[in-house]
């Protein structure tokens, strides 16, 4: 199988470095005990007691926040410019009952994930596809790839000054942005998916005399799945981020909007509860589909074992 | 001679072809629906003339406080900046945390927390600290540039291959031997891969940052474009930006086949 070289690149790209460290994490430490026990030395030296592993964690923690707590209660840095850790929880708190420029920090919340959820779906729901297609019908693909190459080099967040002049300052401006940061991931990846089908899966299918539906339902899109939900967890990422960006600029509530209000009234704790939120958020979504892709890839693996 | 014989191959090959008069047909639709018939209005979508128009306006007299170069000059430069500085922090950092347990464990739940936070949500808080010069972006990419570079590199040292560490192991490799020669060749890909990422997030923040607030740039450009419902310069402005970033993306391309030759060319 060989895919086209520009996709292919993009393709290359989306490895999620993450999930190689997790997958490695255990393997390391196995192989560090397995030289261990050959050597006494090493014991001592090569190997880190797990104990040791979680204090230094922590540590690690504690030195970040230490540094932060210890940098504002000093004053080195005036309490409006940095609070400290403490103040940022307090005032996270205090936003969920009492309404920042119009709204609490969850109303800005919900209105961003409604903005959020509209550009993604419709990113997904016609990525998807079209990446598929593409994979499937050669002549799709020469159409429509220079294309996608051309705009995909864009910046999502560059579509803003059309965002405003096409949409003003409805709903429409941030769906865009998030529309154009979400597609291409989508687009590429359902692509990738579709081309790495198995050929001799579909010779068989089509020597055992399958309809062309058949072909697609039972062989083509089992076969992309997996490549396709992982498309759509870097969508989801993506698209989150163009949020942010598109409310920075355009939009009158939202968790963008909130950051942009607090950082005009030089109100920090404001901006770092906000960038909290969105980062909570971010987790989970990325969370949620993380799941979906491991229950998605729940076949391949057993079949690789 | 090997590489003139492929160049000659894929000049005629069909997709090569197909991409060229696609992209003819869409230029020609697009001059039919806005300059020829005016189906679209211009204010809402201009006409590929209008866009050469605005190209050569901003090119020989300037626009929104500077010639088209000025403004590529300090948007290249500001990207440069972030980026050079997160590779140069950012990857030792990874190479550290991957070959060090200890190292992982310290840093690794610090960027656990930090990491969903995206880099476009650190740009008021840039801002709040350092007011609307190049500082701020400069920071903003930096952190947007960092991230990747980090946890790609940390990736990559974990993507070595252990038949390789073990190989190393028994031939009694000093410490400075084994990274010299096993480590940072073999997580060069995977560095490679997040450096790409890495520059392609430090233009998308770039963009926003200069959107927000700047006194020249692409993004300066752009916004001076939508106040004065110019949508012609937009055009021109993200076009601009595309061709900026895509040229970045090719050089970096070249720097990785010249750092890897042992790897076949694609």
């Amino acid at each position: 199988m060989k895919l086209p070289m520009k996709l292919h690149h993009i393709a290359r790209s989306e490895m999620d470095p993450v999930s190689i460290v997790r997958q490695t994490d255990a393997a390391h430490a196995a192989h560090r005990r397995r030289l261990a026990r050959k050597s006494a030395s090493e014991a001592r030296g090569g190997v880190t007691r797990r104990s040791t592993l979680w204090a230094l964690s922590a540590a690690g923690l504690i030195t970040f926040f230490g540094i932060w707590w210890l940098a504002a209660a000093a004053q080195l840095i005036p309490a409006m410019f940095l609070p400290t850790p403490l103040a940022v929880a307090q005032r996270f708190v205090d936003l969920l009952t009492h309404p920042f420029v119009g709204f609490t920090l969850e109303q800005h919340l919900w209105s961003s994930l409604q903005r959020y959820l509209m550009g993604v779906l419709l990113a997904m729901a016609v990525g998807v596809p079209l990446g598929l297609m593409m994979g499937w019908f050669r002549w799709l693909d020469y159409i429509v790839s220079p294309l996608f190459e051309t705009l995909r080099f864009i910046a999502p967040i560059a579509w803003v000054p059309f965002a405003a002049l096409w949409f003003g300052t409805s709903v429409g401006g941030p769906v865009l942005i998030i529309f154009a940061g979400a597609f291409p991931p989508c687009v590429v990846n359902a692509y990738r998916g579709a081309k790495q089908v198995d050929e001799r899966l579909l010779e068989a299918a089509r020597m055992l005399g399958l309809s062309n539906r058949m072909i697609v339902c039972e062989v083509l899109l089992p076969g992309a799945l997996p490549a396709v939900v992982a498309g759509l967890r870097v969508a989801a990422g993506l698209g989150w981020m163009s949020l942010v960006g598109a409310e920075l600029i355009v939009a009158s509530s939202g968790i963008g909007y909130m950051m942009v209000k607090g950082q005009a009234a030089v109100d920090t704790a404001t901006v770092m509860s906000a960038m909290i939120a969105i980062g909570m958020v971010g987790a989970v979504i990325d969370l949620l589909l993380g799941r979906t892709e491991a229950f998605a890839m729940r076949h391949r693996r057993r079949a690789r074992q | 001679m090997h590489l003139v014989m492929r160049s000659a191959r894929s000049v005629v090959s069909p997709r090569l072809g197909c991409s060229i008069v696609t992209l003819a047909t869409v230029l020609l639709l697009w001059y039919a629906v806005t300059g020829l018939t005016g189906m679209v209005s211009a204010a809402r979508l201009p006409s590929p003339l209008d866009v050469w128009q605005a190209l050569v306006q901003v090119t020989v007299e300037g626009y929104a406080d500077g010639r088209l170069d000025q403004h590529i000059v300090q948007s290249v430069k500001l990207v440069l900046y972030g980026f050079l500085t997160a590779t140069v922090s950012g990857v030792p950092l990874g190479l550290w945390m991957g070959q060090s347990r200890r190292a992982q464990a310290f840093l690794n739940p610090i960027f656990i927390m930090l990491r969903p936070i995206p880099p476009l949500a650190w740009i008021p808080l840039a801002i709040v600290w350092l007011g609307l010069g190049d500082a701020a972006k400069v920071m903003v990419i930096w952190f947007a540039a960092f991230v990747p570079s980090v946890i790609n590199s940390f990736a990559g040292v974990r993507n070595l291959d252990p038949s390789l560490i073990e190989a190393a192991e028994m031939l009694g490799l000093r410490r400075s031997q084994f990274v010299r020669e096993v480590m940072i060749p073999g997580a060069l890909p995977m560095i490679f891969t997040g450096l790409r990422l890495s520059l392609q997030a430090s233009w998308t923040t770039l963009v926003a940052g200069e959107l927000i607030g700047a006194v020249r740039g692409l993004g300066h450009l752009l916004t001076q474009g939508s106040l004065d419902i110019f949508p012609a310069m937009i055009v021109v402005a993200m076009l601009t930006v595309a061709l900026c970033g895509w040229l970045m993306t090719v050089l970096l391309g070249l720097i990785e086949r010249r750092s890897m030759p042992w790897r076949p060319s694609r």
